[in-house]
């Protein structure tokens, strides 16, 4: 069984989403997604300064076995990127809650976060 | 209900990510398939193959019947032991399956075909059997580990008896003995040295287990993937398959044309591609970030072609792939990735073989 931390709250298509106050928000994918995806080769990150609205696919995690996109899970502006992931990209498959994070969102809109799933949630869809 | 090999136990115990190949069970990893992939090109990795199909043909007649089922030419085959690899051909000179022919006793060859093919093969090949009078024998009864890698010999030897490690004693590539209640053969779908190893199936699991107690580490279908595509060999199914002419799938040199008055299935088929030309499999380079995948349109000068197989390399660490592309290919091309097109680098279907890169 996957972990599936409390605190965090989570997008339907497996990321995860951590307040780091002041309205920016790190972004992640899941224990279970990077499982289903298998060892990750590349990750493509999106540039600091994109605008980004909810649901557009802003980063691409490669993995041995698919390509896949990762989706913005609320809408803003990028305001740091996980570089490390060009050198580690494993990280994601080691550390996916931590070390493993993808991009921060300073969000537009903090309303989106209520429409999110928390970890009841997630691990009910995820149960289906 | 998908089949099990009788070795389900070991990889459950291990921690496999199991998953369903061609309606069997099969270990995909063990947690991560790139370790699996540096343990056999580095040190020695082991693979459950028991679901590949053995079949055992006898009769007087056998050499006579496979000089006709095969495209290669079993006449090659002089010395007991030896093993030959081939095409099974239909008329139209598309590819049943590939298998490996083992030469036992004049009367007595054993093929090892693929598993997902099995039922088609057997089919086919007692169809064929029959006017030459020859007994198709298939055997589930054994069990198949391939253990490959740079130290894989030296691991396998310390649980070979004196008489076993006397049989295998400066065995060339490519052939196969009985040794004990092993039969033993240095063939192998990685590109480095080690063995496939045939043995009852009752005796597996024990012998799985001695494996691993040598230090052996155990590798999945994910790492045989990668392992095989960076070794440039085919895939059955991906790379080829009955629509596909060996020509135009990396095995002409498969083909044995000489003596031309041998009659094989599929032979006039395939005269005729040859001389009208096909599309061509090449191995594709792309050092940029990004993995090449089955099925990506690839431009090249003169046309557009497919790739059939496509990965990430762990021991080069970008991507490669094989393409079926027109025979006008340049030494670029570009792949349609994702909707953007990448220029890649054209190059021999072959990219690591014994632990080095050989593009």
């Amino acid at each position: 069984m996957s972990t599936i931390p409390q605190e965090l709250k989570y997008a339907s298509s497996h990321e995860w989403v951590r307040s780091e106050g002041n309205g920016v928000y790190t972004v992640g994918i899941t224990e279970h997604a990077q499982d289903l995806l298998g060892d990750m080769v590349f990750v493509e990150l999106p540039d600091v300064g994109d605008t980004v609205a909810q649901g557009d696919d802003v980063a691409v995690a490669e993995s041995v076995k698919a390509a896949s996109d990762i989706y913005a899970p609320i809408s803003g502006e990028i305001v740091a990127v996980n570089d490390a992931l060009n050198d580690s990209p494993e990280t994601v498959n080691s550390a996916p809650f931590a070390d493993g994070w993808m991009f921060q969102i300073k969000a537009s809109d903090e309303a989106e976060l209520a429409g999110l799933l928390d970890a009841a949630g997630y691990a009910a869809s995820i149960a289906e | 209900m998908a089949q099990q090999t009788v070795l389900i136990g070991k990889h459950l115990e291990a921690g496999a990510k199991v998953v369903d190949f061609h309606g069997w069970d099969m270990p995909l990893h063990y947690g991560s398939q790139i370790e699996e992939h540096h343990a056999v090109r580095t040190d020695a990795g082991m693979f459950d193959v028991s679901h590949m199909t053995i079949v055992d043909l006898t009769g007087s007649r056998t050499r006579e019947f496979l000089r006709y089922l095969v495209a290669n030419d079993v006449a090659k085959l002089t010395t007991p032991g030896k093993a030959l690899y081939t095409g099974m051909l239909n008329e139209a000179g598309g590819v049943i399956d590939d298998l490996i022919v083992y030469f036992m006793t004049e009367n007595f060859f054993r093929l090892v075909v693929n598993s997902a093919t099995r039922e088609k093969d057997l089919a086919w090949i007692n169809a064929q059997a029959k006017a030459f009078d020859v007994t198709v024998t298939e055997r589930p009864e054994f069990a198949m580990i391939a253990v490959q890698g740079p130290n894989a010999k030296a691991k396998v030897a310390t649980l070979l008896s004196d008489e076993q490690k006397a049989a295998v004693a400066g065995m060339k590539p490519f052939f196969g003995v009985q040794a004990g209640n092993l039969f033993i053969a240095t063939t192998g779908y990685t590109g480095e040295d080690g063995y496939e190893i045939s043995l009852p199936n009752g005796a597996a699991a024990d012998f799985w287990q001695q494996l691993l107690d040598a230090g052996v580490k155990p590798a999945g279908l994910g790492a045989r993937d990668t392992l095989r595509l960076e070794a440039g060999m085919n895939l059955y199914g991906q790379d080829m398959d009955e629509t596909v002419s060996p020509l135009a799938a990396n095995m002409g040199w498969t083909i044995a044309w000489e003596p031309s008055d041998r009659n094989f299935i599929g032979r006039s088929a395939l005269e005729a591609q040859r001389a009208a030309g096909t599309f061509k499999l090449v191995g594709l380079v792309m050092e940029q970030k990004g993995v090449l995948r089955h099925g990506q349109k690839v431009l090249v000068a003169g046309g557009e072609g497919e790739i059939t197989s496509g990965t990430f390399s762990p021991t080069l660490g970008y991507s490669i792939a094989m393409a079926r592309v027109p025979a006008t290919v340049g030494d670029t091309a570009e792949v349609d990735i994702r909707g953007k097109l990448v220029p890649v680098q054209v190059v021999k279907p072959s990219f690591v073989r014994m632990g080095k890169k050989v593009i």
